[in-house]
């Protein structure tokens, strides 16, 4: 664990040029640079501005229904026979998940620029809905851009975004997922910069995107933290956050960082087992590279290709990760590690029979990571678990499973 | 001096401009690039830019995406693209080749061993172009002693403080990206180049190359009377996807498409 000055540093990061340590940056072609130093200098301005964070706060309070609740799951953390474990309940936010809470936000800063139209990559198609969402809203134009791999997964959201207005626009290069989408959607950027704001779904991607992302969604770690303190009266031991690109999670742990009693576990997707290479793990099996404008643990190969990844959530699947969790692993605040598709579903099922709480396969990854650590660890212990989204969008993923048409 | 800026200095001397192509190395496959290289030189290309595949070329439109995915299909790495390069240097030591593609296989590979390993093969310069001058102190220091110029974007978008920043950073040349988009994207604007370049030779003395939008006789012919290169790359790339089941007529194809631009920008 690093000492307490260097966590109050870490609390800081990241500096001017948006380095975490050796993470994170801009590591953009000069055609985006103009836009998003723009972006930084309104961000910076906006968030230091107390009426942008009232706006902001008032959104989030009566447009997403925050604050949401810290549920201690009694029936599952008895079953299980050790750690309480509660669930930070980001499942309940408007439109079912935390990418809310950075959609509401940047499009605040869109609002703010007169940009007409917005731009979002999606995976689960939770950001995807999130920013088809806030647009409708702002009456803002949105194109949405999507693997074709992942439209054929998510049709339910798919049509969502459709509902609301959105154009969704089905990417079929490279491998069709995630980070295809994110791709394309930085090419319409480049083309489209004086009309369009990109909104980025995850705490990921050039500076200022990992940290204005991650200072949006801190809104989860700061409840999280207080209704701890409320409820329990005390800290919890350790948190769980599933991590893709890992906005859920850092917006949960930030507020944590300096509480050095707290463990902090990432949870990424083993898929089908780290053996064999089918998962989407860069933080616990992939090493540093450059991709998508910022330096973080990649998925690659010997030649610095970026590989492809399996996971059973389709916002898990993504070969990369946001800069300062690639930080935090390694000066050791915070520690990652796979959950297996198996075990994800199993996680799924198991929350949902024994809590009456189906969540989305993404956060069951958390789940799944708080069912292994709670028998080990003693009854007056807690574990505060992100429940990031809901489940909802995944009922065809695991009745195909099933073998069940719906 | 650097092949690079003797290049350019032989070219003023005579009163013409630089001609610029671009292909991706191993497109359609990795026998065919070196005899595309010499076939190009032959029909007057004067610098050729070969593209190092990656897998998420960002900042490219799908005809480059899709040669890089030809290339990849062939597994042809960084080290295969040096090998390339070395093969070319066998025969011909005068053309300056430049490295055109993305940071993260160099940063697999490890600075310091991609400039031994450029430098070993004849490499001239390198465009990374995810990697800004904020990113490069240590790339550059490294490809300053290998006596390798590292070449940078300017965009429409970039800020004039900004373009004396760049320019101090970079040498041999500069490559502006003459349109708003990814490469092959929207035909161009000769005059609004005219005028951007004008800004940008207030703060550089190096040569000016103009890339992105020109595709066409025409367009070379007019970029050439503004600029110091004309950097032209899809249209090739797009004549390679055409021929990729009859390889051995690429060369051929390609040069001669290069060579009808040679020839409209010396008239």
């Amino acid at each position: 664990m690093p000492t307490t000055a260097e966590l109050a540093i870490a609390k800081q990061m990241p500096d001017q040029g948006g380095h975490f340590g050796d993470f994170g940056g801009r590591y953009v072609s000069e055609t985006l640079m103009a836009a998003l130093q723009h972006l930084e200098q309104t961000y910076e301005t906006l968030w230091a501005d107390p009426k942008f964070q009232e706006e902001f706060d008032r959104d989030l309070a009566h447009y997403v229904g925050r604050p949401s609740p810290l549920y201690h799951a009694e029936r599952l953390s008895r079953e299980l026979g050790g750690a309480q474990i509660y669930l930070k309940r980001e499942d309940l936010n408007h439109t079912g998940a935390h990418k809310v809470n950075n959609t509401i936000g940047q499009a605040l800063l869109a609002k703010h620029t007169g940009k007409p139209r917005i731009i979002a990559e999606t995976g689960a198609g939770m950001h995807g809905v999130a920013s088809a969402t806030v647009a409708a809203r702002l009456g803002l134009q949105c194109q949405v851009y999507m693997g074709e791999e992942d439209v054929r997964r998510q049709v339910m959201n798919v049509y969502r975004m459709k509902l609301l207005g959105a154009e969704v626009i089905s990417v079929s290069s490279g491998t069709k997922t995630l980070k295809d989408a994110m791709n394309e959607a930085m090419r319409d950027w480049v083309t489209n910069v004086d009309n369009t704001f990109y909104i980025i779904g995850t705490a990921a991607g050039p500076h200022p995107y990992p940290k204005l992302v991650r200072d949006f969604q801190s809104i989860i770690g700061r409840e999280a933290r207080a209704q701890c303190l409320d409820q329990a009266g005390k800290l919890p031991d350790a948190l769980i956050a599933c991590v893709g690109g890992g906005s859920n999670a850092i917006g949960l742990f930030h507020p944590f960082i300096e509480d050095a009693d707290v463990r902090m576990v990432g949870v990424e997707a083993g898929g089908n087992g780290l053996e064999t290479g089918e998962h989407a793990a860069p933080l616990t099996a992939g090493r540093p590279g450059v991709l998508h404008g910022n330096r973080t643990y990649l998925m690659e190969d010997d030649a610095g290709q970026i590989l492809g990844t399996h996971s059973v959530s389709a916002g898990l699947d993504y070969p990369g990760v946001g800069p300062e969790h690639s930080y935090l692993k390694d000066i050791g605040r915070a520690e990652y590690t796979a959950i297996n598709d198996d075990e994800a579903l199993d996680a799924f099922r198991r929350l949902t029979l024994v809590e009456g709480i189906m969540p989305a396969l993404e956060s069951s990854h958390a789940i799944a990571q708080a069912m292994k650590m709670a028998p080990t660890m003693g009854k007056d212990q807690i574990l505060l678990v992100n429940l990031s989204g809901r489940g909802d969008k995944d009922m065809h993923t695991v009745a195909a499973i099933d073998g069940i048409k719906v | 001096m650097s092949r690079i800026s003797s290049c350019f200095e032989k070219l003023q001397a005579e009163g013409r401009k630089a001609l610029i192509p671009y292909v991706t190395a191993g497109d359609p496959a990795p026998g065919v690039t070196l005899p595309l290289m010499h076939a190009m030189v032959e029909s007057g290309a004067d610098i050729i830019e070969l593209g190092v595949p990656f897998s998420d070329p960002m900042a490219d439109g799908p005809v480059i995406q899709l040669a890089c995915e030809r290339a990849l299909s062939h597994n042809t790495r960084l080290v295969d693209v040096l090998s390339v390069v070395a093969e070319f240097r066998q025969t011909n030591q005068t053309t300056p080749v430049v490295l055109m593609g993305y940071l993260n296989p160099i940063e697999v590979m490890g600075y310091g061993a991609f400039a031994q390993a450029a430098s070993d093969a004849g490499v001239d310069g390198v465009l990374t172009v995810d990697l800004p001058p904020e990113e490069a102190v240590e790339f550059g220091a490294l490809m300053k002693a290998k006596q390798i110029d590292v070449i940078y974007l300017l965009a429409p978008t970039t800020v004039e403080s900004r373009i004396e920043k760049i320019c101090a950073a970079g040498s041999g040349y500069v490559y502006y990206v003459s349109v708003k988009g990814v490469t092959g994207s929207a035909s161009l604007d000769v005059n609004e180049v005219a005028s951007r370049l004008d800004i940008i030779r207030k703060h550089t003395d190096m040569p000016v190359g103009v890339g992105f939008g020109i595709r066409d006789d025409a367009s070379a012919r007019a970029i050439s009377e503004v600029a110091d290169g004309v950097i032209v790359g899809s249209v090739l790339v797009n004549k390679i996807a055409e021929l990729a089941d009859q390889q051995d007529k690429i060369p051929e194809a390609v040069a001669a498409i290069t060579g009808s631009m040679r020839q409209a920008m010396d008239k």
